[in-house]
């Protein structure tokens, strides 16, 4: 009797423990959301979001930070979605299984643990320097590619993997090449799952901030980028120009709060969309 | 036609396949040829060089011993095994104390062979001059510079990358300070995200992991410059107050913000080797009358902990790398921190940091090409570890 009321007493204890630690990140997550929403909700309107910074950063709208990053998302997009993709799908469809797949499996993982400075620093040796596109949305755009491959790779290997062999089976038997089989049965079905990663590296692009700095990032620009090999503003680089450095602190303080919102904003749009979109997909997979 | 098309588009497929590996393979030598350049650097600034009187007796000086006589620390030649002379420094600009203007030519053509003069008639002097001014007729002695060695670098305990006569490109100091914040942070980190991990796999019912689960995938999806704004703002002024600080921006700063952002990953690992533990050993502990809480301490933890282990390795690589956050918040001070709470500096910072000053192709941009090198073997070392122990779980 003793020792069970000593088991549940350190049980209770103990739970009571891991859900306190648990319910405290989430704390933090809310704290942290909610600090900058409150600031930086009364700065966004219309007018902050499709002007430019004036009076030294002072005042004025992000306009160009918001362009330079949808252009920077599109550049490493339109890199690395087809090639993530095709790489994908030559790990789960083509490659011989065991040691091939391994091994380009393990160069994948890899390629995604190595920090985002370092890719910076590849990023301005071969596109800045070596290649001499300079400092452009082509050279920062390919170097956030890089870093965004491993994402899509490994979602579209793991949408692949998970239709039943059977489907392609059933395509082989109809008479379709492999390609057809890819392109007409497990693809469309794989789809939704890779979009979700596609969706997420999006998400990682437009955050990074280290791998621009030296590729493509310009502290301020009086006008749009007008081709490929022009240097960009980008919004996580114009928050830390905004809170670190600049002729007026004070000043610049709600305009840091409006584009940390702006950049938390598309983080909670990507996620949503990301759950919907795997949410519409397990749905329909089970009402099949 | 057909199989040919089929044929070219296998061909892409296969190329694609092994663009990770092609990447890698070039970031490895990009980062070696622009890196390991700095070993063929000499000590003293490129371009220049250091000239002594002929009856000098010194030859050659150390990297610390420039140091300490351009600034002012050495005074005397008997210091560093010379005759006891107090030394006069000589920098180029200083030639206008000697000579006047006339003396040195209307197009200032005569300047090498004043230099040259001066430098012979003061066997007490010490001269920081320009490579070009050296020619054959020069009367001095130039003074044998060494060659940046492995052991200035490695062992190096300062890092001052734009002094001159010479720079110091020790890496100790940081080293140390992103050893620092890197294990702090994890220290920080393990209580909580175990705990999480624990409450996924273990306590939660199906409505809350639905709830948890998206919010800690929105934890690691907020951009690492908005952590380090958070801290700029938050957490910087919190930790002055609650040690009372000269300033907050300090290591532990830095630990509290990069434990945040690894806490996603501590979790999923984590929570991902606590369900591989099989049903069938929860059921065994609990037929014997373990309660759920001594079933998940002496069976579930135990069974995977060569899972929360890499979580933690994993963790450290995450803390390790980042860059922006940590920029942000630690004060960037590159001395060797012997607190948590001193202003420190990582390598990723450092290069974020410097790089934009760095001329390209100069000693300091290989320098910082050197960090570059140093954190992604760090890191591959990690990530190789973790994929080696998981790959053995397995077996």
């Amino acid at each position: 009797m003793n020792i069970t009321l000593k088991k549940r007493r350190s049980q209770h204890l103990a739970f009571g423990i891991v859900s306190l630690l648990t319910y405290s990140i989430v704390a933090i997550l809310i704290i942290i959301l909610a600090f900058i929403i409150i600031r930086g909700i009364g700065v966004i309107n219309w007018e902050f979001l499709s002007t430019a910074p004036t009076d030294g950063m002072t005042g004025g709208g992000i306009f160009p930070a918001i362009v330079g990053t949808c252009y920077l998302i599109l550049g490493s997009a339109a890199f690395a979605f087809p090639v993530g993709i095709m790489s994908g799908i030559y790990m789960n469809e083509y490659a011989p299984k065991g040691k091939l797949v391994r091994f380009i499996r393990m160069m994948t993982n890899n390629l995604s643990g190595i920090p985002s400075i370092v890719f910076g620093l590849f990023g301005m040796a071969l596109f800045v320097n070596k290649l001499s596109f300079g400092d452009s949305i082509l050279a920062g755009s390919l170097t956030l590619a890089l870093l965004s491959l491993p994402l899509v790779i490994r979602t579209t290997e793991e949408a692949l993997k998970a239709i039943p062999y059977s489907f392609r089976e059933g395509s082989y038997a109809l008479g379709a090449t492999k390609l057809q089989t890819i392109r007409r049965v497990t693809l469309p079905m794989a789809l939704p799952n890779i979009t979700t990663g596609l969706i997420l590296a999006v998400g990682r692009v437009s955050g990074e901030t280290a791998p621009i700095l030296f590729t493509c990032a310009a502290y301020f620009l009086p006008q749009l980028p007008s081709g490929v090999l022009d240097q960009c503003m980008a919004l996580p680089y114009h928050l830390y120009v905004l809170a670190t450095s600049g002729t007026n602190m004070e000043l610049q303080r709600p305009i840091a709060y409006g584009t940390a919102l702006v950049l938390i904003m598309i983080v909670l749009l990507v996620n949503i969309t990301a759950t919907v979109v795997r949410r519409y997909f397990a749905n329909k997979v089970k009402m099949n | 036609m057909k199989k040919f098309i089929e044929k070219i588009i296998q061909g892409l497929f296969t190329v694609s396949g092994f663009v990770t590996s092609i990447a890698i393979l070039l970031i490895v030598l990009f980062l070696f040829t622009e890196g390991m350049g700095l070993f063929k650097n000499k000590l003293v600034e490129d371009g220049y060089q250091l000239v002594v009187n002929k009856q000098n007796d010194v030859s050659s000086l150390s990297a610390e011993q420039i140091k300490d006589i351009f600034d002012g620390e050495i005074t005397n030649w008997n210091e560093i095994g010379g005759r006891n002379q107090e030394i006069i420094l000589f920098r180029l600009n200083d030639i206008s104390n000697y000579f006047t203007d006339e003396e040195l030519g209307s197009e200032l053509e005569f300047v090498p062979e004043k230099i040259s003069e001066l430098i012979a008639q003061h066997p007490e002097m010490i001269g920081f001059i320009p490579q070009q001014y050296i020619d054959n007729a020069f009367k001095g002695k130039v003074l044998e510079a060494g060659k940046i060695g492995f052991s200035d670098i490695f062992l190096g305990k300062e890092w001052i990358p734009t002094a001159t006569p010479v720079s110091f490109y020790g890496i100790l100091p940081l080293v140390t300070g992103t050893l620092w914040v890197s294990l702090v942070a994890i220290l920080l980190a393990l209580p909580f995200g175990l705990a999480a991990a624990i409450y996924l796999a273990e306590m939660a019912n199906h409505k809350m992991r639905n709830i948890l689960k998206p919010l800690i995938e929105l934890l690691s999806g907020i951009p690492s410059v908005v952590y380090g704004f958070f801290g700029l703002i938050v957490i910087v002024p919190l930790v002055q107050k609650l040690f009372h600080l000269p300033v907050g921006e300090t290591g532990l700063t830095g630990s509290i913000v990069l434990a945040i952002m690894a806490l996603p990953t501590i979790i999923t690992v984590s929570e991902d080797a606590m369900r591989n533990c099989p049903r069938s050993m929860r059921e065994a502990s609990l037929a014997l009358g373990g309660s759920k809480w001594q079933t998940i301490y002496k069976i579930v933890i135990p069974y995977s902990i060569s899972g929360i282990t890499s979580a933690v390795v994993l963790g450290i690589g995450r803390a390790v790398g980042e860059t922006m956050a940590v920029l942000m918040v630690t004060g960037n001070s590159a001395v060797i921190a012997t607190s948590i709470l001193q202003p420190l500096r990582t390598i990723p910072a450092t290069i974020a940091a410097e790089l934009g000053e760095a001329p390209d192709g100069g000693v300091h941009y290989q320098a910082l090409f050197l960090l570059g090198i140093i954190l992604f073997v760090i890191t591959q070392i990690i990530n190789s570890s973790v994929e080696y122990v998981s790959a053995k779980n397995k077996i």
